[in-house]
Order: C-alpha cells, then structure tokens, then sequence
C-alpha cells in the first residue's frame, strides 16, 4: 500500500502558449497507514500531484510505483488502482447525480462489478464511517445541507473500500462548525480504518492538528516534507512564498524575541498555553 | 446619518412537501433589529444557515421583507419605485466569483451596472477606469474573467460595484471560496476603499479573523441577532462564541487558555502583538519580583 | 481536447481589425463567406487567399493560433475531400487503380472544397477572434434591431448570446472535472455500444445541468442587485458608432467582392452549391 514518486515531472500543454511546468522533478513515498497533508496555495501543483496517485493524470516523464508495481507498465491494471486509490475530489457534492443518497453512493461499488447485495452492504457501511444519518439514505442528494451533502459524495467514494483516501480540499466552501466536523469525521475514519489518508489543503491551521506529516508544495516543486514541528520551523520560508505558519508559531516566536525562555515547536494552542506557562513557573 | 436600518425584520417562507403543497411557514428572519451608520465598517458573523446572507439580500432589495421594514439610505426596500435606488445605493458582491461577472471582458464587466443606470458613455469610462484603479485591477481591463484567479474575480466585481457608485456595500461571504492569498487580497482591498471612499461596508462572513478591525459586529443564529457590540466585546466572550459554532482566532483562543491557567490577561485580545505585549509584561514583572 | 476549439474565443490585442465596428466584421464576414461560393477559379481563390492573408496579418493574430481552429473540421475535411475525389466524375481520368477511378473534375473539385471549408473556418474564427463576444453581440443586436418592430426580443437574445458565451468554457471546464471524479469512482465512458455510452453519461450530465441551472440563478440574482431591467433607459459602454475606418472597410471589401466576383466570371462563372 506505498506509494512511491520517483523523479515525476508533468508539463501542462507542452508546445503550447499555454505551456505549464505543474511538477517539477517529485519524489516522494508515502507509507501504508500514513496521515498526510498536502499543503500549498492555488497552482502550487498540489492538485495535479494527487491526480497522479490514482492515475488520472500521467506524469510526463518519472515513474510511480503503487505497491511496488509501476503503474505506467503497460500491463497494468488503472481500473483496480482507481478503486484502490480513491481520489475525493474539491467540492465532491457536485458529483452527486441519483436519486436518492444510497444509490448514488453504491455507483462506485457497482462500477466494480460487485453483487446488488454487496454494494448496498458497502453503501451502509460507507455511510456510516462518515457519520452520515440513516434517515436521510433515501433522501435526493440535492436536497441535503452543505455538510451532510460533502459526507453522502465522501462516501460514495468509501464504498469502493480503497486502501488510500485522498481528499482535495474536503472543507472548502464549509463554515467553521461543517470544517470541524468533516475534519473530526476523517481523522475518526483513519484511526477505524487504518488506511492511508492524504489530506489536501491550504491551511496550515486546519490540519496541524490532524496529520503526522505535512508536505509544502511550491510551485510544482516539493518544498518541505515532514512532521508539522519540522516544517513550522520554517516559518520565514513558508512566509516567503505566502503560506502563513498557525498563529501560535509566530506567537511563540515573537515571545521568544522577547527573552521569553521558551521552545518555539508547538503546533497547537494547548501546547501553546502549556508551553508559556511552562516559562512562567521555572 | 443611519445608512441601512432594520425594522423589526422578519422573513418567512412556505415550507412545502413533495407535491408542493404548503405544509407551514419558516422563518428566516426573525425580527431583527440593525443600524449602520454612514461610514461605518461592520460586520455579520454566523455559520451557514444563520440567515446572514438572508438579511443581506434584503438590504439589495433582493428579498423583500414579509414583516417589519428594511430602509436603506433612507428609502424603504418595499417601495417598488425605490427599487432601482436602494440597489444603486447599496451595492451587492456575492460568494460565488464566477457567477457573479457577466462580461466576457474585464471593463466590459465593470461597466455593467452603470450601463444599466443610464450613465452617459464617456463617464461610465472614467467610472470604469476609476474603479478599476481603486482595486488594483486596471492593468487586467482587457483580461478574460475566466483566466482571472479567485481574489482578482473577487475584485473585478468589487469594481463593478464601486462603478455604481453605491454609499455602501454589502460583501455577502466574499472569501468563503477563495484560498488564503485570495481572501488578504480581498480583505485588503476593501480596507482600501473604505480609506480612500469612506464607503459605508457590510461583510458578511464565517472567518472572525476577518472582523478585527470593524466598528460593530452582530451575530447571527436561527434567524436572530445573539450578539453585538465591539470586535473586543464580542471576542470576550469566548465560550459563547463557540456555542454558535464560530471559529474565534487563535490568538484570541490562546489568550483564553492562558487565562483559564491562571494568567491574568484581560479579556477579547485580538491581534498577536496585543497579546506578546501582554505576556511579556507579565513576565518581566514577575522576575523583577523574584530578584 | 476540449481546449483547442478556438472558434469563439477571442484574442486579445490591438489591432485595426480588432478596432474595427463589430457590423463591419459580421456583415464583412458574411460576404467574404459568399465570395467563396460564387466563383469557382484558381484566380478567384488567389485573390480571397491574398485578402484573408493581408486580414490575418493585420489583425495580428498568430497564424499557429486559427491554424490550431482547423483541428476542430479536420474529419468533416477528410470527408469532404474523399467524396468529391472518388465520386465526382467528369473530364481526363487521372488514376486507375482498380476500382478507384479519379478524374480531373474530381480532383478539382476537393481542392476547391477544401480551400472553401479551411478559408470558411479561417474567416469566421477571425471575425470571433478579434471581436470581443460582447462586442459581437452589440453587433448582433444593432443588425437586427429593426427585428423588434415585429416584437423579436432582440436585446434579451443577444444578452442571453453573451451569457451563454461567457460561461461555455467554465461549464467545458466544470464537464472535465466531474467526467474525472466519476472516473475516480470507477465509472466506464469508453467501452461499452452506443446504448451503455449513452447511459454512462447520466452521471455526468445530471451534475452538469444541477450545477448550470445553480449559476444561472446565481447570475440572475448578480444581474439584478447590479440594477439591471432589460433593454429599457441602458447606455452603452462601446456604442456601435461607424467611424472613418468602419467606411474605409467596407469599401475595401465591396472592391474585393467586386474584384473576386469579376475575375470569377471573366475565367469561368459557375455557382456552386454543395
């Protein structure tokens, strides 16, 4: 269940005006059971990596290996790597298109081939890991809240039972109590699930708290890889090229500057707090 | 001078079944009571389904109000033969920034409501190039929208509105899909107009951070104002933020945590250099006590 | 695939055929359109060939750019080419190779076609690149106004025109994004006979048409708080109003007609219809 990138490179339109350098030379492995975010602003390549993962997009050059195999052998097989590899996409609520919320999730198993009662036992079962109410599963999918419609389209692409679950941006266009609660939501999925989750975002807030490791995109290039404590600690970098550090890292520093004897790795508000007082009480 | 008053506001619509038959009423709005004042900046929290962006159609005279008043700039939103001046006057910019730009051409766009004012051509050019130049967006005049990103869309329609010439805007969530370059952006652009214009601002948004420096703040929820007063006012008051699902800033959460650990830091700290300023001094005191 | 259509984008810059009325380009469009068809002889084609050259290079629009345009007929082309040479018959037989008989006619005929189709394709992809669609519109609307004496709602159309070209590619766009999730979710758009082709694209159009219908509301809604109330009491931004270079190009272009025209009588005159 690793993924691994090595040397991909990826040429929007080439020959064209509209010629595009997307990545530029990724390498990457990410490890079965990982928590990943992916971070960087709109055109850093952050979209285009993920759609590589599942084979959307081919790399113009480099390989990539899905668990130890190159998926751009010529034997392999896309269609098992799609339903291995499910990609969420930005605003998946508008992809929703039955009639009602259980046979739109049980398209992806039915794509797959599988038994009427399999993909409904799939369906409920994907339903479930995303919280989504029973009571709403015969409902129209357009008539659904913003919140409920996001996990109904989240779980139309669980019932494939992928092994990794990627997710653009799952929260955009949420408001703070939606955004927590999808956010809550996932990380409860991987903690049950165990499987590999890359979360695609552009808010260093957001996900600090979630994932053990975050990878800064930057104009096609991987800029930072690591735990959030390692890539905080680049917070002029990151600033440099416009992605804000969480208001406590700068927090920390400033009160550093100051002749505080603090540490500056925290990521959260707690360890914030935990951490001044610290300073308080030596 | 009051620029946008409501009355006792309230809002209902039928709730129907599936064959559409009316089967009770909802109310959106439920008499809500609103003063802004010419000049003023403020601002409408609340999370998705509040009726924030309900009332702010009202006061473009988008819905109209089924109980109580809406006046804008001294004209009642009811009144059929105001319509065209309650919305002149109070301009709209929308969440969406696709949807919302009808010119295929960015000045083309921008000179859009004037055309529909009957504004003489030569001076809907001078409106267009002014507002362009009061967003930054002029070098972009004969730019494509659809080759624009998020926070430029943002503020060609901005532009589009300041063209009218409106006393006031409302913003109804102008960054909730933008990413974080795009929403300094838009934030930024409108602190410049309110500096150069002195227009009269309204933004309605989710992101407290966006509300630091406003003059006054109402809270939404299920159709009500449950809060109001001053940014520092509101963000004092932390737990009850929260109960409305609001997203107080870090900085402000920080302040509250350190303070439930036994600092004394006043309430409704909002920006980081406050709250440094604070805790340093704090420090300092305590070990000129200990030596 | 979908972004290479150039038929209805437009270039910017700034040209004189940029800066030219939209009337002049529509109305000269049209008839250089005519001019292909009512002369049949290379001296004919010389001068359209020479005239829509002098076009493009003025307009300043890159030559690879209305070349790419053509990807878009290439099969229609293939077509057409193939009929005429196979089928038509008529004066020398040039190539015998068993059941394929070509024979002069034939083979003048394609050429003809072809360069009718190319130099059709060329002159109206150049009218709609160097004329903004809103412009295009404006020329519309202006060119048929008399229309509304007999109660045609000339303005709503044209806005409507305008609408429609504003958001074809951010639909062309939104279509490629969901045909890929549903890709990601396993759907099947390739396989499959007409009828399982037809049926998997329901999961494509419905989240289309829901999310076209949601931006037309959105835009309505946009429309009005920015105080529009149809045709009624608008000004203009870019009123049409002809100047010098207008006249000075409609002159140029009935001489061209005039020219084309003669020389395609004096050589051969035939009228020729597909």
């Amino acid at each position: 269940m690793s993924i691994e990138l090595k040397h991909i490179n990826y040429i929007y339109n080439p020959g064209t005006t509209y010629e595009k350098h997307a990545l530029k030379d990724i390498n990457l492995e990410i490890l079965p059971g990982q928590f990943v975010g992916v971070i960087g602003h709109t055109g850093s390549g952050k979209s285009t990596l993920i759609q590589h993962l599942n084979g959307l997009i081919k790399a113009t050059s480099g390989e990539l290996y899905y668990n130890g195999k190159n998926i751009y052998a010529e034997d392999y097989d896309m269609k098992s790597l799609r339903s291995q590899v499910g990609l969420v996409f930005q605003y998946p609520e508008h992809q929703l298109f039955e009639v009602d919320v259980f046979t739109d999730v049980c398209f992806g198993p039915k794509n797959q081939g599988l038994s009427r009662e399999e993909c409904e036992e799939r369906a409920r079962e994907a339903l479930n890991l995303v919280g989504f109410p029973e009571k709403y599963y015969q409902q129209s999918p357009f008539e659904l809240s913003g919140g409920q419609k996001r996990r109904a389209a989240i779980a139309g692409v669980l019932a494939m039972r992928p092994q990794v679950l990627i997710l653009d941006e799952p929260t955009a266009g949420l408001d703070p109590r939606g955004r927590d609660e999808i956010l809550d939501q996932i990380e409860h999925l991987h903690e049950q699930t165990k499987m590999t989750v890359i979360l695609v975002s552009h808010s260093m807030e957001d996900i600090a708290k979630y994932v053990e490791r975050i990878i800064v995109m930057n104009r096609g290039e991987k800029m930072l890889d690591g735990t959030a404590k390692d890539v905080f600690s680049h917070y002029r970098e990151l600033e440099q090229v416009g992605l804000a550090a969480p208001q406590v890292t700068y927090m920390m520093h400033d009160l550093k500057e100051q002749g505080l004897p603090i540490h500056t790795d925290v990521t959260t508000i707690e360890e914030a707090a935990e951490e001044i007082m610290r300073s308080f009480h030596d | 001078m009051k620029m946008i008053q409501a009355e006792e506001l309230v809002y209902e619509y039928e709730k129907r079944d599936d064959e559409g038959n009316v089967i009770g009423m909802n109310r959106a709005i439920d008499e809500v009571n609103i003063d802004v004042q010419q000049g003023q900046f403020v601002a409408i929290l609340g999370h998705n389904g509040s009726g924030k962006s309900t009332l702010a159609k009202h006061i473009n005279a988008i819905l109209i109000p089924t109980g109580g008043t809406m006046w804008v700039n001294g004209r009642d939103t009811k009144d059929p033969n105001e319509l065209m001046n309650v919305r002149q006057s109070a301009g709209m910019v929308f969440q969406n920034p696709d949807n919302q730009i009808i010119g295929t051409v960015v000045e083309e766009d921008v000179g859009f409501g004037p055309e529909n004012l009957g504004v003489p051509t030569e001076e809907i050019w001078t409106r267009v190039e002014e507002s362009l130049k009061a967003v930054g967006m002029l070098e972009y005049r004969t730019n494509s929208p659809n080759k624009l990103s998020g926070g430029q869309k943002q503020r060609v329609a901005i532009a589009g509105v300041i063209a009218m010439t409106p006393q006031c805007i409302v913003l109804d969530e102008p960054t909730a899909m933008l990413d974080p370059n795009g929403r300094k952006e838009v934030l930024q652009t409108v602190q410049e107009l309110r500096r150069q214009k002195k227009v009269t601002v309204i933004l309605i948004t989710h992101y407290m951070e966006e509300v630091i420096d406003a003059d006054h703040v109402y809270v939404m929820d299920s159709g009500h104002v449950v809060m109001q007063g001053t940014p520092r006012e509101i963000f004092s008051q932390v737990d009850e933020l929260k109960k409305y699902h609001l997203d107080v800033p870090q900085v402000t959460m920080l302040a509250e945590e350190l303070r439930k650990r036994g600092l004394e830091l006043p309430k409704g700290i909002l920006r980081r250099e406050e709250l440094v300023r604070y805790i340093t001094e704090l420090w300092r005191m305590q070990n000129v006590n200990r030596t | 695939m979908i972004r290479d259509i150039t038929i209805g984008q437009y270039y910017p810059a700034n040209s004189l055929i940029h800066r030219l009325d939209p009337r002049v380009k529509i109305v000269c469009t049209l008839l250089f359109l005519i001019s292909l068809f009512v002369q049949n002889s290379f001296l004919g084609y010389g001068i359209a060939t020479i005239f829509l050259v002098a076009v493009v290079k003025i307009s300043r629009v890159p030559f690879k750019f209305i070349v790419k345009g053509l990807k878009a007929i290439i099969i229609l082309l293939m077509f057409t080419v193939v009929m005429n040479l196979f089928l038509t018959k008529g004066g020398e037989e040039v190539i015998h190779v068993g059941f394929i008989h070509i024979y002069e006619k034939g083979l003048r005929t394609c050429v003809f076609m072809a360069i009718r189709l190319i130099y059709l394709i060329i002159g109206s992809s150049l009218m709609t690149l160097t004329t903004t669609p809103n412009a295009l519109t404006d020329g519309i609307e202006k060119l048929l106004h008399p229309l509304n004496k007999i109660h045609v709602p000339v303005h709503e159309v044209a806005m409507m025109m305008s609408i429609a070209l504003r958001f074809i590619p951010i639909l062309l766009e939104e279509t490629d994004k969901i045909m890929k999730a549903q890709i990601a979710r396993g759907a099947d758009l390739e396989s499959g006979n007409l009828i399982q082709k037809t049926k998997a694209m329901v999961p494509i159009l419905v989240p289309l048409f829901v999310s076209a219908f949601r931006r037309a509301n959105d835009l309505a809604m946009a429309m009005e708080a920015r105080c529009y109330h149809g045709g009624e009491g608008r000004t203009k931004m870019k009123p049409l109003i002809y100047k010098k270079q207008d006249y000075v190009a409609y002159a140029v272009m009935i001489f061209y007609m005039a020219a084309v025209i003669l020389i395609g009588r004096f050589v051969t005159f035939k009228l020729w219809i597909f």
